[in-house]
């Protein structure tokens, strides 16, 4: 009867440890199936044919009578436009020790062009509306509205450079009012592909190549695989399009996040989906960015201004990218690169034009983003850090918001007259900020979130690539502890001393015995 | 004084020492490649490796546990002081000079003094150590409020370096054990009696005074 029991005791034992070992097994598969079924059959289906409207039947001369057409149906979303931040350029956020602020093109300042002040004209072919006032300011009237950037489905429609938004004129207006739908990747592209004035300039992770990419660029967008659309993850409310980026955002809400698809376990196998508690999807799945055209990562205006006979030049590199150029400075260009890796809580702060800087010695982060270990809402993203040497007042201990851009010389715009100080002087006096004449270069850094790219899975980042003493990615993140990359040095050099004694040990006995016992059979004989 | 062959280790305490030994020599050659000491299956393999070898070893270490228990056979390991100091004159001195082991080995008593003080450090404190770090490493989670729950510890950092400082020390353990097995009555006797369970001893009614020096064949 013992004996019985014994051995059942043991069986179950048996069978609850087998269970433990072969259950993570047992999960069941992920929906990354289905998922791709349900976009690959997607159709783009249109809800409306708009060429059987007779109100778009005519051959539209001024854009604002399209805008007009539009409106006479669409009669409510003028409203939601212009509450938009694509039509305002500024949107309201909190942040942490400053309260609810205004962010935007007024007065936000990056480290590429600085900011768009002084140079809305040619900024504003990226706005969405026809035109600015003769200050620079946005128009609120509802005819202002430009639809077709966003909503033009036949490719054609271009906005005029150096025109304050208004389109080229020589378009087919009729054709393209007619054939209006869900914005499309060259919609978007268009404008956000080019940031900073030129291909991937500033996002590293969204370029033209992503107008019709293959799946090694990006696996969502690739044309050879799911084809997605922006908009099929930036989903859109009241025009109000969710997903934003922390170069103005500042906080957690309305985000696109990679679990809205995925779920939050979408790995086989437990360890990997554990680690999503603390490390974001992009930073395994986005091994490297700028995969097809180089981004911008250094950027310095203390070397700008340098003629040649006179006369403002541009040098390039060897893949053809801007080196040097007299109105701007120098700059280091990358591709292919591998992103670095900071913690992230999903809020950011930002510096406001007038901030007043800390410490001038050390770079000033643009827009820090906020994120511990400790923190339960950090994880671990990957960005691009763009650095900038630009131009400060050492005395007041503000950034400068010169005055670049003029039609003419002699306006005091630092790309005609390179003349830093006056352009300074004017810049400042039109923001109504003090400037005490003297100039110096701050370094400043700004931190680029890298969301898109995501490569196929075989190319993910490898255990390895983190978990190794030398050459971690994450060996910047000191605040916790990973197995393969960290160790407590005294525990470990202790131990080393202590197998080296025993190895002594052991061969010091066994040769006094070896030789011992030599000697006794010497004496023997 | 006549001799017999004995069976001083039976099966189940065979297999139980073997496997322990395979599994050790497994989870140390895994383990310090999770530790980073050098890169040899990959990382993701010597986890899992790891792992599966980690249950093994937990589920031997219950069978064995129970084993002890029920045949009473934990009473070799409980520590003793007496004769400690011959036995450490014998390791230090009497060995070079041939002089016989100063404490009889016996069914009941296999282990001399020093060997008992080793193996009760072993499983008191080594072992369970190494184990209960090691069900902390892998039932560990991040803290978080979301979706997976576990036990939800702030930090593996402490749990990582008293894991990598038990498996240190088993390490230097390991090292003398193995050099340990040639101090037996031949150089390989020790080794032959842990491979066949027999080894020949001293007939037990002629038990004594175990500190009485008896001479070697």
């Amino acid at each position: 009867m013992r004996n019985i029991l014994i051995s059942l005791l043991f069986f179950g034992l048996f069978l609850a440890i087998s269970y433990g070992i072969l259950k993570s097994n047992e999960i069941e598969k992920p929906d990354i199936v289905k998922l791709k079924e349900k976009y690959l059959k997607r159709e783009m289906k249109k809800k409306a044919d708009h060429s059987k409207f007779e109100v778009l039947n005519k051959d539209f001369s001024e854009p604002r009578e399209i805008t007009q057409a539009c409106e006479t149906c669409h009669n409510l979303t003028a409203q939601e436009i212009m509450n938009s931040n694509h039509y305002n350029w500024e949107r309201v956020g909190y942040m942490k020790g400053r309260g609810i602020v205004y962010i935007g093109k007024k007065n936000a300042i990056n480290n590429y062009c600085i900011a768009a002040h002084g140079n809305e004209k040619s900024c504003a072919k990226c706005h969405v509306g026809l035109g600015l006032d003769k200050s620079g300011n946005i128009i609120t009237d509802p005819t202002n509205i430009d639809c077709m950037v966003c909503h033009d489905n036949t490719e054609t429609y271009m906005k005029a450079s150096e025109k304050g938004g208004e389109p080229v004129r020589t378009l087919d207006f009729k054709n393209i009012a007619q054939n209006v739908g869900k914005p499309k990747r060259s919609n978007c592209g268009v404008c956000h592909f080019f940031g900073g004035g030129g291909n991937n300039v500033k996002h590293g992770d969204l370029e033209s190549a992503q107008f019709e990419p293959l799946r090694d660029v990006d696996v969502h967008m690739a044309v050879d695989g799911v084809n997605m659309q922006c908009t099929d993850c930036h989903k859109t409310k009241e025009h109000n399009i969710f997903g934003k980026l922390y170069s103005i955002c500042s906080m957690n809400r309305e985000r696109t996040r990679c679990e809205d698809c995925h779920t939050e376990t979408p790995h086989r196998e437990d360890i990997i989906n554990e680690h999503g508690l603390k490390v974001s999807c992009q930073a395994c799945h986005i091994p490297v960015y700028a995969k097809v055209n180089s981004t911008k990562l250094y950027w310095d205006w203390s070397t700008a201004g340098k003629l040649k006979n006179g006369e403002p030049y541009v040098e390039e590199d060897e893949n053809g990218n801007h080196k040097y150029m007299s109105i701007k400075g120098s700059f280091v260009w990358g591709k292919n690169l591998k992103p670095d890796y900071v913690w992230f809580n999903g809020t950011a702060s930002h510096y406001l034009l007038g901030d007043k800087i800390k410490d001038p010695k050390s770079p000033l982060i643009l827009n820090p983003l906020y994120g511990s270990y400790e923190d339960e809402e950090s994880k671990i993203i990957p960005v691009k850090i763009h650095t900038a040497k630009q131009p400060y007042d050492p005395e007041n201990n503000i950034l400068i918001m010169p005055k670049l851009y003029s039609e003419e010389k002699g306006a005091g715009a630092f790309w005609k007259d390179f003349d830093w100080i006056k352009a300074s002087e004017i810049g400042m006096k039109e923001q109504g900020l003090p400037f005490s004449g003297k100039i110096d270069f701050i370094e400043t850094k700004m931190y680029w979130p890298v969301n898109h790219m995501v490569s196929t899975k075989d190319k993910s980042v490898r255990c390895e690539e983190c978990h190794t003493r030398n050459g971690s990615r994450i060996a910047n993140l000191r605040d916790f502890y990973i197995p393969g990359r960290d160790y407590s040095p005294l525990v470990d050099g202790m131990g080393k001393l202590l197998i080296i004694f025993a190895i002594f040990g052991v061969i010091a006995h066994g040769g006094g015995r070896i030789a011992a016992s030599y000697i006794r059979r010497r004496k023997m004989r | 004084m006549s001799k017999k062959y004995v069976l001083i280790y039976k099966g189940f305490e065979r297999f139980w020492h073997w496997m322990q030994a395979l599994l050790i020599f497994f989870l140390m050659f895994t383990g310090f490649e999770i530790h980073g000491s050098y890169s040899f299956l990959g990382f993701k393999e010597a986890v899992t490796y790891h792992n599966i070898a980690a249950y093994l070893f937990l589920a031997l270490t219950v069978f064995a546990i129970f084993w002890h228990f029920t045949t009473g056979e934990y009473k070799q390991y409980i520590p003793t002081f007496k004769n400690i100091k011959a036995q450490l004159d014998y390791y230090l001195l009497g060995i070079f000079r041939n002089a016989p082991h100063p404490t009889r080995k016996t069914l009941l008593s296999k282990l001399n003094p020093l060997q008992r003080l080793t193996y009760f450090g072993l499983k008191i404190i080594l072992i369970p150590a190494s184990i209960l770090s090691g069900i902390l490493y892998m039932l560990y989670r991040y803290p978080s409020r979301y979706g997976i729950e576990a036990i939800n510890i702030g930090s593996l950092e402490v749990i990582a370096i008293i894991h990598t400082a038990a498996a240190l020390l088993l390490v230097t353990f390991v090292i003398v054990h193995l050099y340990l097995i040639t101090t037996g009555t031949t150089i390989t006797s020790n080794l032959r009696a842990m491979l066949t369970g027999y080894e020949e001893l001293e007939e037990e009614e002629h038990k004594t005074n175990e500190t009485e020096s008896k001479s070697e064949v």
